[in-house]
């Protein structure tokens, strides 16, 4: 049985775990990154949009550009990189049990950040487990990594970011949406995301939801309908359209398979998904040299789980004693004020929120 | 396959240029082309497939759903190997892939 013994194990090779990674490497440590995928890179490489923020934040580059920027990093940095590989137990002694082309083995580290990311949320109706009924971000994925298309004639279910970015990109990618049906009485996304659907004559409706996916064998069709303030749908507003896929974009939340096993006491903060592994403003788990970073801590976006990856990366070249104390503050106070750049406007102040009640209950762990 | 569901003409990205190898996959004993490397998933939906699985009970169609081996919605037999991820499983030439369940 093939054994590992590494000074950190990163599980989750993301856009946490990757900054992670090479935040730590730098540094002089040891580094193994892990990923059940079959390459890195995490939902970077799907996104084909620019991002947002300021030149620190790399505004204006897009996603999976990014992607390949870290990549070159941790290939230079000579970081230890397993992808294909599963991690189904975390044991005594930091020690992760992991499923390997075909076999069972294990990695001892000594300090552990576990980056495993987020799942998007399913979503109940009549029809809802039809083929033809996918997660949007399954469809970025078809239509961006692996360029194929699901369908034709797309009904997207949700207008947060997610739904609003990936109706643009089944246009660029030659597919028609047929409309947008949000549930609230206004847009959830962006404005500038929005914006780019609007101005292309799509048709979003709002306090709208979805009522059933028709089809016997897969998705043929959709019904929609008008929803009053208690969410009941109001007779008479039915409409079918012609589609032949669904897009269900109502979501993430945090993947905490990992934190469970590793024993991390889990707390539940709404505004942020739901049940993640509570943890300080460093990226600590309760768990004694575990680190958390990234979605699976609470579902922001690519640009904040790069920042606290590096968060991570660095407490635990910290932990290691490769920083010392007055450089460790100073590059942790870079990092936390560039996080905090991100977590501002009426969308990152409730996540700022959000993130402080974390910080809050852990804190209260004692 | 088909027509018109691999994205040839696309604003950014060049698939063309970045897709492996052309290999043959055999999906219910029907020959199609796939790239190597490619996750299975990926070349069923090429090919206009959308019925991956049928649940054991019921008989209920099942298809691709979350694309990131979470969901196990997409699981076919691979090779004489029942219950593999198609979404997260690289297709390799000559695989014979079933329907699982039927």
């Amino acid at each position: 049985m093939a054994h590992y013994d590494t000074e950190l194990a990163i599980i989750g090779a993301g856009p946490a775990g990757l900054a992670a990674a090479v935040e730590a490497a730098k540094r002089g440590v040891e580094t193994t990154i892990i990923d059940e995928n079959m390459k890195a890179g995490g939902q970077l490489f799907k996104q084909i949009h620019k991002f947002f923020g300021s030149h620190r934040h790399l505004a204006g580059t897009r996603g999976y550009n990014i992607g390949e920027m870290l990549l070159d990093e941790i290939a230079k940095l000579r970081v230890n990189t397993l992808l294909s590989t599963v991690a189904f137990g975390f044991f005594e002694d930091n020690r992760i049990g992991i499923y390997r082309e075909g076999e069972v083995s294990s990695i001892v580290a000594k300090q552990v950040i576990i980056a495993t990311g987020a799942l998007e949320n399913p979503l109940k109706f009549k029809g809802w487990t039809l083929p033809g009924v996918m997660g949007a971000g399954a469809v970025q994925t078809m239509i961006n990594v692996n360029g194929v298309l699901p369908g034709r004639k797309v009904l997207m279910v949700g207008s947060g970011n997610v739904g609003l970015i990936v109706s643009y990109q089944l246009l660029q990618a030659g597919a028609e949406v047929v409309a947008l049906v949000e549930a609230l009485p206004q847009i959830s996304g962006w404005h500038v995301h929005a914006g780019k659907i609007w101005r292309l004559g799509i048709p979003i409706y709002l306090s709208h939801t979805i009522v059933e996916a028709e089809g016997r064998e897969f998705v043929t069709g959709a019904v929609i309908a008008g929803i009053n303030n208690k969410f009941e749908v109001i007779k008479g507003t039915e409409r079918k359209l012609d589609v032949d896929l669904i897009c269900i974009a109502v979501g993430l939340r945090p993947l905490i398979e990992v934190a469970r096993l590793a024993n991390c006491r889990i707390g539940y903060v709404d505004g942020l998904g739901g049940f993640l592994p509570l943890h300080n403003e460093y990226m600590m788990s309760s768990r004694k040299d575990v680190y958390v970073a990234g979605d699976c801590t609470g579902v922001e976006e690519a640009s904040t789980a790069m920042e606290e990856g590096r968060l991570a990366g660095l407490s635990c070249a910290y932990s290691l004693g490769k920083v010392k104390r007055e450089s460790y503050d100073m590059a942790a106070r870079i990092i936390n004020s560039n996080m905090m750049e991100l977590r501002i406007g009426s969308f990152g102040d409730e996540r700022r929120r959000c993130k402080e009640e974390i910080f809050h209950h852990f804190a209260a762990l004692g | 396959m088909q027509e018109g569901l691999r994205i040839e003409d696309h604003p950014i990205l060049d698939f063309k240029k970045n897709r492996g190898k052309k290999v043959h996959i055999t999906v219910n004993g029907k020959r199609m082309e796939a790239y190597e490397g490619e996750p299975i998933a990926a070349a069923l939906v090429a090919s206009g497939i959308k019925v991956f699985r049928r649940t054991p009970k019921l008989h209920m169609p099942r298809g691709l759903y979350c694309a990131i081996g979470r969901c196990t919605d997409c699981i076919m037999n691979v090779n004489g190997v029942p219950s593999i991820r198609t979404c997260v499983t690289p297709v390799e030439d000559g695989m014979i892939i079933k329907n699982q369940g039927i």
